[in-house]
């Protein structure tokens, strides 16, 4: 191997990382959710493409960027709290079934909603981070990054360990994973189960917009950002459902993956298996190690 | 079953008080079902009061109308004698109503201790910033939260299975742990629904024992359901008994004994 194939080597492994790091921040908002309600949010891909859609349709009504941010924030909190009201409130104490079956509701509702409200069309998002290498780091080490990756990867990272705070340091963090629990448990010692739904949904539609506006900087503003979701699922499998350091790790591990995977294997196949890469590596995890790496061991009587 | 101390009733470092809780013509009705038809009854400070009666006599939704999950479409509820409407859960948590369930509800990802803390941290009063940077108001809450869920694990003898995830525990060991995170929040009363549903007898004499440690140690007023008549008679001092939604007796153990509406209730009658 000679230093070209080398640097050439990492430089497929750092652009995997950070394509990895916009998976986890996708899953990050499932994860949120699972936590809470035992429940996969089949809505979640909607969240994103909602949350992004409005807020260029804000930028689009002439609200420059820190206008139109803070009021998309808002209205996913409104997002989060509209949930609880009509969709959590009424289905307390029911089984986790109905709970999936009401969040794919939730996902048609969301999708026509934001159809409705600004259109079908393609948008374009400038967030002002240029997707294109970073001249000086290339100059410095002949590796060529994105701009928009390393935004991608800070912003991710400080979204993580603010949330792994919240989650095992806080008593928010505790009535979170109580509620998740045992719905009656947690009523009969006092913890709202409607501020810990608001909170938690607002939080994921929040993370949602911040995926949705890193993704439609890159892919453009558009219906098929809904798919991404479909990405966090290996992710989710991998990192094991529960752990919010553990989608980050798995989304790295399926980004670098996929993306070696595709330079070194891919022609084996005739290329393009990227797309299903993370799949075969997520049914690899499902026979191995079912609860993923940092997920909780399912314990069962029979 | 003797395992009550005879010191249990004659010398009380708790002596019973006045009314802690009343409940006046309450009526409960789901759709034409008439869960609960005006029932009324006091529970007195510091006592161990037992609910009794057949099956679908209407025990816990009395239960649950004292824990505010069911409202009733009539009748009054009194907390130290002030008036209460609209209970909710989260409200009887916070007046110190404190419960367990027929149907164990423990959070069964987390371990006893983690169980048993989290029946007290959701009155923590030190903000998120408090627990980050680990002030001293959010040092010295962990330091007493800690203290306490020691002592309760004690009284319950559970040390032995403090670190354990709940579902791997078997079924009495998961009611006393229920027990212990319910008496975590210190409340002034404790409902029991079917605290000994399901139990040996050996098991059955344990929370017998631990019932009345919590009654005599902490003073806790307890109201509970119970079938098992033996177990009822030997650890309360009022008894309420309904049959299909209606009060047929209230009293003390050997009144209620003696009632004739009772004992047609529980051995059946000729018509």
């Amino acid at each position: 191997m000679d230093l070209y194939e080398v640097l050439f080597f990492l430089e497929v492994l750092v652009g995997g990382l950070l394509a990895g790091v916009m998976y986890s921040l996708v899953a990050l908002g499932f994860v949120l959710i699972y936590k809470a309600s035992s429940v996969f949010n089949f809505a979640q891909g909607a969240m994103v493409f909602f949350a992004v859609l409005s807020f260029v349709g804000f930028m689009e009504l002439g609200l420059n960027f820190w206008v139109a941010l803070p009021v998309t924030v808002a209205l996913m909190i409104l997002v989060g709290m509209a949930t609880e009201r009509f969709v959590l409130r009424p289905l307390v104490n029911q089984s986790d079934d109905t709970l999936l079956m009401a969040t794919i509701g939730l996902a048609f509702v969301l999708e026509g909603l934001a159809q409705m409200a600004w259109g079908v069309e393609v948008r374009r998002l400038d967030l002002g981070i240029p997707d294109v290498p970073l001249t000086w780091l290339a100059d410095l080490t002949g590796i060529f990054v994105s701009a928009l990756d390393i935004t991608a990867g800070v912003v991710a990272g400080v979204l993580v360990v603010g949330l792994a705070i919240l989650f095992s340091k806080t008593k928010a963090g505790l009535g979170l994973r109580a509620v998740a629990d045992s719905h009656a448990a947690a009523q009969s010692i006092g913890i709202p189960l409607k501020h810990i739904w608001m909170m938690v949904w607002a939080t994921a539609g929040i993370v949602a917009l911040v995926a949705g506006m890193l993704w439609g900087a890159r892919s453009g503003v558009q219906f098929a950002l809904i798919g991404i979701a479909l990405k966090a699922l290996p992710v989710m499998i991998i990192g094991g459902f529960t752990s919010v350091p553990g989608v980050i790790v798995a989304g790295l591990i399926v980004g670098a993956s996929e993306k070696l995977a595709e330079v070194y294997i891919g022609p084996y196949f005739g290329g393009g298996i990227e797309g299903w890469a993370p799949y075969m590596l997520a049914v690899v995890f499902l026979m191995f190690r079912p609860e993923g790496l940092f997920g909780e061991r399912h314990i069962r009587r029979v | 079953m003797n395992v009550i101390s005879e010191t249990h009733f004659s010398e009380r470092a708790f002596p019973i008080a006045g009314p802690v809780l009343e409940l006046e013509n309450i009526s409960l009705r789901f759709g034409g079902v008439h869960a609960l038809t005006d029932i009324s009854f006091n529970v007195l400070e510091h006592e161990v009061r037992a609910i009794i009666g057949p099956n679908g006599a209407g025990k816990s939704s009395m239960l649950n109308v004292i824990g505010g999950l069911y409202t009733p479409q009539e009748g009054r509820i009194r907390f130290d004698s002030e008036l209460l409407s609209g209970m909710t859960p989260g409200r009887a948590a916070k007046l110190g109503i404190g419960r367990t369930f027929q149907n164990i509800a423990l959070f069964k990802r987390m371990t006893v201790l983690e169980n048993i803390m989290a029946g007290r941290k959701l009155f923590n009063h030190a903000t998120f910033l408090e627990v980050a940077l680990q002030l001293p108001r959010a040092r010295r809450e962990e330091i007493e939260d800690r203290e306490k869920a020691e002592e309760i694990i004690e009284t319950l003898e559970i040390q032995h299975i403090r670190k354990t995830q709940v579902s791997r525990l078997p079924y009495g060991l998961q009611k006393r742990v229920e027990l212990g995170r319910a008496l975590a929040a210190e409340p002034k009363i404790l409902l029991l629904d079917e605290p000994m549903a399901g139990m040996n007898v050996e098991e059955k004499q344990d929370m017998c024992r631990f019932i009345i440690d919590v009654n005599d140690h902490y003073g806790t007023t307890i109201v509970l359901i119970e079938h098992d008549m033996g177990v009822v008679m030997d650890i309360s001092d009022r008894v309420v008994v309904l049959d299909y939604g209606k009060k047929i007796g209230d009293g003390t153990p050997d009144d209620v004994r003696s009632n004739q509406n009772v004992i047609d209730a529980y051995l059946g009658v000729a018509h």
